[in-house]
């Protein structure tokens, strides 16, 4: 979770993941902020987010994005 | 059959009595029927298109399905005793089975598209380049007439496909309905591009009359119609004059063809789409929202998420996601992180699939070099302003100017400037000679335009810039109280003599202020023949 | 919206639709050209409404069918009671079906049809199609006439509700719009548009040389269904060409309609040839060298129709009925009174300044 947090952090410094859910539904993060995080997943988590995993309920929270992260690994 | 013709209201009227009259489970039907007969008035043999693009879905998505099911039957029983890489394993050669289905189906819808729309621009630029090796041989074009609003349900038709593919929801079984699914009239000319997801359950559900619903949907109809009918088609005359003649309207005219094409363009087609919506909603149907005042954007991205919203998610969806978060592409990410540094590499993957992506928006938008130019220029300016974010980080921590009036208002100018100005491409159609003209905005300006009478020379007279003026003032108006909520909600909130007042209101200044049928002129009828 | 009881929802909903309506419909009067200062023949065919009913004779056509016969005269010398139901380039369906429309109210002995329109096989203009459409009320022949007129750019639509075509007169409203909105004055005499002024012939154009001398398929059916259309209500159909010199009247062409006439057993006076027989003097019956017949052109040929119609048809005088005379004397008083008033005009102007002539420095040669 931590590694998820930072991902976001570098991305836009001023949010405040830990409490934030509405990442997608306040439009906060654009489609560019979601490529460099799936990028970054993939880096970090070795683990590849396909297309169809990018929908604003994966995207919402960092809590979210966390367990997209954890099924993906899990699958 | 066009929206604005006495023709197309019968149809409706004729559509909107039969519809509640009908037994409720067949409503879907006799919309799948109406659909057929307004493609049939644009051209019967069009109809055949439709009819196999619908089929492939329908056939393809039939089949991933299948494969779909047998997966989940499979895993069902098995479940004890496969391990997780047996699991992986079966998964990936049931995804390869899938994946088959979902080739041929794109092969065969988007393969129409590019056969119908594309042929003849790929002709053309192999004569080009024939003709650069002096050759003497050239390709003879195909002449394909295209048919009525294939490039939007093509795309609604490989939505569908792919979000089925992706296991989104399961596909529809039956044929008709997918066809009415692809076919559904109100969105054939100009979108907006539906998702199955969204329109299916009011698409084939049963509707009761609704009275409040119903004057809602014609009150966005007739907003539709003043929007397309009393201001657009009105500058339309300018914004003609203007552009078939480059050569004479140069300079400042450039400027006054620019924002005068924005107003004909953005009425025109958000106006179609209020018509769109309003006629689905006076059916029970909703439809997603395709503008959601776009020049109210303070910078282009913002642009694009408001204008053709449709369009521009599923180019987001389909196209952009996917390519962007590629195997190849991740994998062009990290070796270009290794070799360009962190900061440089990450962005090649998004850039990359940028300008994929506004590459094809442009080619979309038409077959032409224009459109392609338009497009990347669009791409160009995201990237652009995208590098620039540090140093308006920068700028704002500075002059904290973000949240005064002024300086929003010059955001709001700059996108719409630079919009409007990329936007000339499709006014020129030619890109050399738009960049010609555009240059000549700046070198030939001159105000005296404005003051000597020239604008009363393009083909409107001050009675018609006085109803542009006070239209455009209604279109701004709204569009400000929108901001702080629905306009409709509050006009349904207003007692009903006088939400009729302003009905009748609409409708009598569209039927006297609509530039349509044939201008009377007296003049005509001096007597000197008969 | 759920305390307004269902009952009183409907008449709320009823009476807001009938003062739309209403409402369009002023607009719609108001948007229509009157034709009360200018172009008098744009007035022709609404104000036969006004006089329809135990007519005798009806003459049907062109501007050659409303500036050749005077009703008057005809009433005057021979007791026989007329009304021309004549518009600008009325083309032979559209006479037809305003044969169709006369037929509704009454039923002549006998109908004259000016054969010039023979010529045009085709939808010819859209502001002269509406001079003979827009003045019919609302039904089937109007409708019809509509269909076999339109140009392609032209819809059913706006003929039946010709505020959709009129709509953007709004800019060009002028005090005559105001002045008539739901009144008209008199414009013609029974469909006879009167001009005293005289321009001589001074030189008679040739006929251009035609590719095809036939009439076309469409003119032929139109007569011919005129011809069934008499016969099935026992109407005698009298074939007529005005002494017009000009456009020009091709052999080629009398030689068709003669043949026709003879084949269908139907009376046909050509007054070019007749001209000389019964006086007319193209220095002086004419008000634009050789176009149209003046009144004493038209009265000359009155005089000769009359007659003719008379011996032939057993025409009744009906001079002596008095229904007839209290019908017929307002409008004898009001054709006296316009030539009376012209002649002043002339004398005034020069021109027929209130009678839609031009000063004579316009007009070209």
């Amino acid at each position: 979770m931590e590694q998820m947090i930072e991902i976001l952090n570098n991305l836009h410094p001023e949010i405040d993941f830990m409490t934030c859910k509405t990442l997608i539904d306040d439009k906060i993060l654009d489609s560019f902020d979601i490529v460099s995080i799936v990028t970054e997943i993939n880096n970090e988590f070795d683990v590849a987010v396909p297309a169809e995993e990018i929908v604003p309920e994966n995207f919402n929270s960092a809590q979210a994005l966390q367990a997209m992260v954890d099924r993906l690994l899990d699958d | 059959m066009s929206f604005v013709s006495s023709g197309f209201i019968l149809f409706l009227s004729v559509l909107f009595i039969l519809y509640y009259a009908v037994p409720k489970k067949a409503q879907w039907l006799l919309l799948l029927i109406f659909s057929c007969v307004f493609y049939a008035f644009a051209g019967i043999q069009f109809l055949s298109y439709v009819v196999l693009a619908a089929f492939t879905a329908w056939f393809t998505t039939g089949r991933m399905h299948k494969v779909q099911l047998e997966q989940s039957e499979y895993l069902k029983i098995h479940k004890s005793e496969m391990s997780r890489d047996d699991k992986k394993v079966y998964k990936t050669r049931m995804k390869k089975r899938q994946r088959l289905w979902l080739i041929i189906a794109l092969i065969a819808t988007i393969g129409m598209l590019a056969v119908v729309k594309y042929t003849d621009f790929m002709i053309a630029n192999i004569n080009t380049v024939l003709s650069a090796f002096k050759s003497q041989t050239s390709i003879s074009f195909l002449n394909i007439a295209l048919p009525l609003g294939m490039s939007f349900y093509t795309f609604q038709t490989v939505g569908y496909i792919i979000d089925v593919y992706r296991g989104k929801h399961p596909p529809e079984k039956n044929y008709l309905k997918t066809l009415l699914f692809v076919s559904f009239f109100p969105q054939m000319i100009q979108g907006p591009i539906s998702r199955f997801s969204d329109l299916a359950p009011d698409l084939f559900g049963k509707h009761q009359f609704a009275a409040d619903q119903f004057a809602m949907g014609v009150q966005r109809i007739l907003w539709g119609f003043f929007k397309k009918m009393v201001i657009a088609d009105r500058v339309l005359a300018a914004v003609n004059t203007i552009f078939q003649e480059p050569s004479a309207y140069r300079g400042t005219y450039v400027l006054v063809g620019m924002v005068f094409y924005a107003l004909q363009l953005y009425a025109d087609f958000t106006g179609g789409i209020d018509i769109t919506i309003g006629i689905a909603q006076s059916l029970g149907i909703g439809l997603k929202e395709n503008f959601e005042r776009p020049f109210f954007a303070k910078n282009t991205a913002e642009y694009w998420r408001r204008w053709h919203i449709t369009m521009g998610t599923w180019f987001r969806d389909y196209i952009f996601y996917p390519l962007s978060v590629s195997q190849p592409m991740l994998k062009l990410s990290t070796g270009a992180r290794r070799r360009l540094g962190t900061a440089l590499g990450k962005r090649v993957p998004v850039y990359l699939a940028t300008i994929i992506v506004w590459f094809t928006t442009g080619l979309w938008h038409g077959a032409s070099w224009n459109f392609v130019v338009w497009g990347l220029l669009n791409g160009l300016v995201i990237i652009i302003s995208q590098e620039f974010t540090p140093f308006y980080d920068w700028f704002h921590k500075k002059f904290a100017v973000s949240e005064r009036l002024w300086f929003r208002m010059f955001q709001v100018f700059r996108t719409f400037f630079l919009m409007s100005s990329i936007r000339l491409l499709d006014c020129y159609r030619d890109v050399g000679l738009t960049f010609k003209q555009y240059v000549s905005m700046f070198t030939e300006f001159g105000l005296q335009v404005f003051i000597d009478g020239s604008l009363l020379k393009l083909g409107l007279n001050t009675a018609d810039y006085l109803i542009l003026l006070i239209g455009t003032f209604m279109l701004i108006s709204v569009s400000m109280i929108q901001r702080s909520g629905s306009v409709r909600e509050n006009i349904a909130r207003k007692p009903l003599l006088l939400r009729y007042a302003m009905f009748a209101l609409l409708f009598v200044v569209i039927i006297i202020f609509g530039a349509y049928g044939i201008g009377y002129d007296a003049n005509q009828f001096i007597y000197n023949q008969f | 919206m759920s305390q307004i009881g269902k009952k009183k929802l409907i008449v709320i909903n009823a009476v807001a639709l009938v003062v739309i309506f209403a409402v369009l419909l002023f607009l719609q009067e108001l948007m229509m050209p009157k034709f009360m200062t200018e172009i008098p023949e744009g007035a022709l065919i609404s104000e036969y409404y006004e006089h329809k009913g135990d007519n005798d004779v009806i003459l049907i056509g062109d501007c050659e069918a409303y500036e050749s016969v005077s009703p008057v005269t005809l009433w005057e010398d021979y007791g026989v009671s007329s009304y021309i139901v004549g518009s600008a380039q009325q083309l032979i369906w559209q006479s037809y079906y305003l044969l169709e429309e006369v037929l509704r109210y009454e039923k002549p002995e006998v109908v004259v049809f000016n054969v010039l329109a023979m010529q045009y096989d085709e939808p010819q203009s859209e502001p002269y199609n509406r001079m003979s459409i827009d003045g019919m009320r609302i039904g089937l022949p109007k409708i019809k006439s509509a269909l076999a007129s339109m140009l392609p750019e032209e819809t059913l639509a706006s003929y039946m509700f010709p505020l959709l075509r009129y709509h953007s007169r709004w800019q060009e409203l002028e005090q005559e719009d105001w002045e008539y909105l739901f009144k008209r004055d008199q414009k013609s005499h029974n469909g006879f548009l009167m001009r005293v002024d005289v321009r001589p012939v001074e030189t008679v154009p040739k006929g251009r040389v035609l590719a095809d001398y036939n009439f076309g398929e469409n003119s032929w059916k139109y007569l011919e269904m005129m011809t069934e259309l008499c016969r099935e209500n026992d109407i005698e159909l009298v074939l007529m060409k005005a002494p017009s010199l000009y456009p020009y009247w091709y052999p080629e062409w009398e030689d068709q309609i003669e043949e026709y006439a003879r084949d269908n057993d139907l009376l046909y006076l050509n007054y070019l040839e007749l001209a000389d027989d019964i006086g007319i003097d193209f220095s002086q019956d004419t008000y634009d060298a050789g176009l149209h017949m003046n009144l004493s052109g038209a009265e000359k040929i009155s005089e000769h129709l009359g007659h003719v119609l008379q011996q032939n048809y057993d025409l009744q005088d009906r001079r002596n009925e008095a229904d007839m005379i209290a019908k017929w004397q307002p409008k004898v008083d009001f054709y006296y009174n316009m030539r009376a008033a012209q002649y002043d005009d002339l004398e005034k102007y020069g021109y027929l300044k209130n009678f839609g002539g031009r000063p004579p420095e316009t007009i070209k040669e």
